[in-house]
């Protein structure tokens, strides 16, 4: 198989990783940001899946790009939701 | 099977696992590879609907969500996480194991997924069964009453309240079904592994499977700060 098998030390080091940033986020939940908690909270957490992706899910290393292509692709409909959405139901109360 | 020796796809180093209408196991191996990663495309959208039902009510009634957020039990919430990570983990080198051909350190990562699958839930039960008795559970027993965060006596809408705890249930509860039917996969996936049938030259199964499991990990790693730790600021 042309598959790359990874070292064991890379998926460790992922998982540490992953347990460091809940920790962290966690942990920042209590200091008092303002409007940044949530934002913070939101990028550890999409870092976090970045990583899964990336290195548990392999698609770093994957030869096959049409699962690149279905990544990108569920991600951009998912936010074409969220975002056609929210500027919906956000600015109702504006008119 | 029987490919005859003339035939455009019978190659020299037939598989017992290639289908006939693959031209080798690569190629297999990416059609099914690709079409896993199209059904959780499917399933982004699936859980997309309710975070997008979430995020519009969360807008709208921000305070309740707070309050409401206040009463999830942090530390089993951090505690869970940890278990699906550490489970990630297991099932990565499970996969690795196997492509290295090493079935029973297979089969041991692979019951260590389910130990750590198990008690995901049943951490996740202990939550609900506290929420239960604390008649969070939206519904005709419904109680909650809070004040609004940092404006004590300004008490919050308790019917809005119920929305959030309707969301974290329904949100949850999809995400335990979920978890519920990979500990089923990988109950069969492990037997299989201890019977040998996966190894360097075929995991498709395998790795399939953790590419669910991956993917309810990261479904939980969105929740686990957006219904836990709305507003934890004293």
């Amino acid at each position: 198989m042309s598959e790359h098998v990874l070292p064991i030390k890379l998926y460790v080091t992922i998982w540490a990783t992953l347990l460091c940033l809940t920790v962290i986020t966690a942990a920042v939940a209590f200091v008092d940001l303002g409007p940044f908690n949530t934002i913070v909270a939101l990028v550890i957490a999409s870092v976090k899946a970045l990583l899964v992706v990336l290195f548990f899910m392999h698609v770093k290393y994957t030869s096959e790009k049409m699962t690149k292509v279905v990544v990108v692709s569920a991600i951009f409909w998912l936010l074409t939701l969220l975002a056609l959405s929210l500027a919906d139901y956000t600015t109702r109360l504006l008119a | 099977m029987s490919a005859s020796s003339d035939s455009p796809i019978a190659v020299e180093s037939h598989s017992p696992a290639l289908r006939h209408h693959f031209a080798d196991m690569e190629q297999q191996k990416q059609a099914a590879s690709l079409g896993m990663w199209l059904f959780l495309g499917t399933e982004i959208m699936f859980f997309g609907g309710m975070f997008c039902a979430y995020l519009i009510y969360r807008y709208w009634y921000f305070n309740e969500f707070a309050a409401s957020s206040r009463t999830l039990d942090i530390w089993l919430g951090t505690i869970n996480t940890a278990v699906l990570i550490c489970s990630s983990l297991t099932v990565a080198l499970a996969v690795r194991a196997a492509q290295t051909g090493k079935r029973k350190l297979t089969v041991i990562l692979l019951l260590a997924t389910l130990a750590f699958g198990l008690a995901f839930l049943g951490i996740k039960g202990v939550e609900w069964y506290n929420k239960f008795e604390e008649h969070h559970i939206p519904g005709a027993s419904f109680h909650f009453e809070a004040s609004v965060p940092q404006h004590p006596g300004v008490p919050i809408n308790s019917q809005h309240a119920q929305i959030f705890f309707s969301l974290y249930f329904a949100m949850t509860g999809m995400h335990a079904l979920h978890m519920i039917i990979g500990v089923g996969l990988f109950c069969v996936l492990t037997f299989y592994a201890w019977k040998g049938r996966y190894g360097p030259d075929y995991y498709t199964p395998l790795e399939n499977a953790g590419l669910y499991w991956h993917f309810v990990d990261i479904v939980w790693i969105y929740l686990f700060p957006l219904l836990y730790l709305i507003d934890r600021k004293k």
